[in-house]
């Protein structure tokens, strides 16, 4: 465990960028530290690794004060990751994985073959060892600043706004790949961002600072979004963080109703039978078709929007859903994309009136957590 | 009779290729004062240049020193060094070095200081030694930088050194000296192209040193 124990960095001019801050890491998670630019995140966070020395207090690491320690051992077992990756632009990507492992000593064979095994890990092909950083894009870059990051298996990984500068695409598939690699490793990761949605994402734990280098708030973010502790907090976590909320709660207990579900062939006395105004045909194996008009003829169907997973999916991919379809009802699939029902809005709001009832004891819970965006973000 | 019929002449009389004033000797003369000089001048420039780049210390200091240095007249040096010490090889070797400073003092410097800094923050971060940032992040990247100033330094020694036979040295600067004492005009002419030849070669070892020893990631090739 990494612990920030009343730590403050005062410049020589006077600036205070930290400001007596108190931080218990937990290990083998996600610890985001977010807020505006001034705040005093990548100070802190480079107050770790010693790059800059706090003017007061202590920093543990596992009960050790980082002081104590000679600064090369202690950053040779922290992975470093920065924006831009920072690669080595005249060695190739293969060395430059292995350079933490060539400064403990490595030989050329077992260091080669670390990095190789590393890229496989963040998924980069076998074929860009021999490249230069110049000849990769601006994602392939950031793997391989997180696979040199990795290369010595430190426990530690500290990570400074390291997906800040890729576009939005490319960014929420490191993000997802930061995700998996930590569900394999178990890393105890500091990452520090301004982006309060990667910070959301990705935190098991979140810090938020406020400028001058002071915490807000520390929280798991399903109670950041449901208890921010002030204003400052609440505006910077943005206008719509009800829904965004709706993330951490799973749909699995959502009522489904199969009655308004016909298949394409089904008589005439079936379609008669059913109440709902819009009734949703599926076609011979179950799939979705399109919502049809109840009344209309059976040529002319409705786009059913996109569907979610119940379970797989949080309640705010169900109500999106429910929002894009035409008709206000949300399909519901399986793995295998056949249909299992539908739900209404209204039966959503209700499943949400009832989870917020639900969450209330315990708002860290977080069932459906980086799951949900992959279908409705 | 033309410049090309003066080359012809020149080069064509087999006397000019033997003894203590013949083209080899002269020519490997005006080579180790050119090497002598530019060795003094690195030894000099090259640590300085990398020390201050590295700490981005001193870069004031290195502009009015190089200003300074690049103000003087190296004729002018040279007269003075000779009145001051007298005839011989480190009166001609004074002005040599003082000229050859700057470009590889300031090139340097400015090479080393203006690799991008996301790389050797994460080298200082992944707990690299402070020489190890300098000699395995730093310079691979400022390298063609650092021998451009280099190169520069040692074309300027090359045509400088010439100058040095006014006060009695050797090299290919004896030719154009005493061919306009003695009226030869083949002998300056042949001297003058041989300064060219040595400069073309000097410019052609640093491109093949350049490919040699710079990274092809810092190329781009």
């Amino acid at each position: 465990m990494i612990r920030i124990d009343s730590v403050t960095k005062r410049y020589p001019d006077g600036t205070v960028a930290v400001d007596r801050l108190s931080l218990e890491i937990p290990d083998r998670s996600i610890t985001v530290l977010v807020g505006p630019s001034g705040c005093g995140k990548t100070t802190t966070l480079r107050m770790i690794n010693r790059m800059v020395e706090p003017t007061e207090g202590t920093i543990l690491l596992d009960g050790e004060d980082v002081q104590h320690q000679p600064v090369t051992t202690l950053r040779r077992n922290m992975g470093y990751v920065i924006q831009n990756a920072g690669l080595f632009q005249h060695r190739t990507i293969a060395d430059n994985i292995a350079t933490v492992p060539r400064m403990l000593g490595w030989g050329k064979q077992r260091a080669r073959e670390r990095a190789a095994e590393l890229m496989e890990r963040v998924g980069l092909d076998a074929s860009l060892a021999r490249r230069y950083p110049y000849q990769l894009s601006g994602g392939q870059q950031q793997r391989v600043g997180v696979a040199r990051a990795l290369a010595a298996d430190p426990p530690v990984l500290l990570m400074d706004e390291p997906f800040s500068a890729v576009d939005p695409v490319v960014r929420k598939g490191l993000q997802d790949e930061l995700l998996r690699l930590q569900d394999e490793l178990g890393k105890t990761i500091v990452f520090v961002t301004h982006d309060i949605d990667e910070a959301i994402r990705l935190g098991t734990m979140v810090a938020v600072l406020r400028e001058g280098g002071r915490l807000a708030q520390y929280a798991p973010p399903a109670e950041l979004l449901s208890n921010p502790a002030d204003a400052f907090v609440e505006d910077f976590l943005g206008a719509d963080r009800g829904i965004r909320r709706l993330s951490f709660y799973t749909s699995d207990a959502l009522e489904l109703t199969t009655d308004a579900v016909v298949p394409a062939d089904a008589p005439a006395e079936r379609l008669a039978a059913v109440e709902a105004p819009y009734l949703l045909v599926t076609d011979v194996d179950g799939r979705p078709r399109g919502w049809r008009e109840r009344g209309s003829d059976g040529d002319r169907l409705l786009s059913y929007g996109r569907p979610f997973r119940p379970g797989v999916d949080s309640l705010r991919a169900a109500l999106d859903c429910a929002v894009l379809s035409p008709t206000g009802w949300a399909v519901a699939v399986d793995a295998d994309g056949k249909v299992t029902g539908v739900v209404s809005q209204q039966t959503i709001g209700e499943a949400i009136r009832a989870a917020h009832t639900h969450a209330e004891p315990d708002a860290g819970e977080d069932p459906a957590r980086g799951e949900d965006e992959k279908v409705a973000g | 009779m033309n410049v090309l019929n003066f080359v012809q002449a020149f080069f064509g009389d087999s006397a000019h290729w033997h003894g203590y004033d013949g083209i080899p000797s002269r020519f490997l003369e005006h080579v180790q004062y050119t090497l002598l000089a530019l060795a003094v001048a690195a030894a000099v420039g090259l640590p300085v240049g990398l020390l201050t780049g590295h700490t981005g210390r001193g870069g004031n200091a290195i502009a009015v020193v190089a200003n300074a240095a690049r103000a003087l007249p190296s004729f002018g040096l040279l007269v003075l060094s000779v009145l001051l010490i007298g005839f011989g090889l480190l009166p001609v070797m004074i002005p040599l070095v003082v000229l050859a400073v700057p470009p590889i003092l300031v090139t340097t410097y400015e090479a080393v200081r203006t690799v991008d800094p996301a790389p050797v923050d994460a080298a200082r971060g992944m707990g690299m030694p402070e020489p190890g940032i300098l000699f395995r992040v730093e310079v691979p990247v400022a390298l063609p930088l650092i021998l451009s100033g280099l190169r520069s330094a040692a074309v300027q020694i090359v045509s400088t050194a010439t100058i040095g036979a006014y006060v009695s040295l050797g090299g290919l600067g004896r030719y154009v000296v005493d061919g306009l004492y003695q009226r030869d005009y083949e002998k300056v002419v042949g001297g003058a192209t041989l300064v060219a030849v040595l400069a073309l070669i000097t410019l052609a070892l640093f491109w093949a040193v350049g490919r040699f020893a710079v990274s092809p990631g810092v190329r781009r090739r």
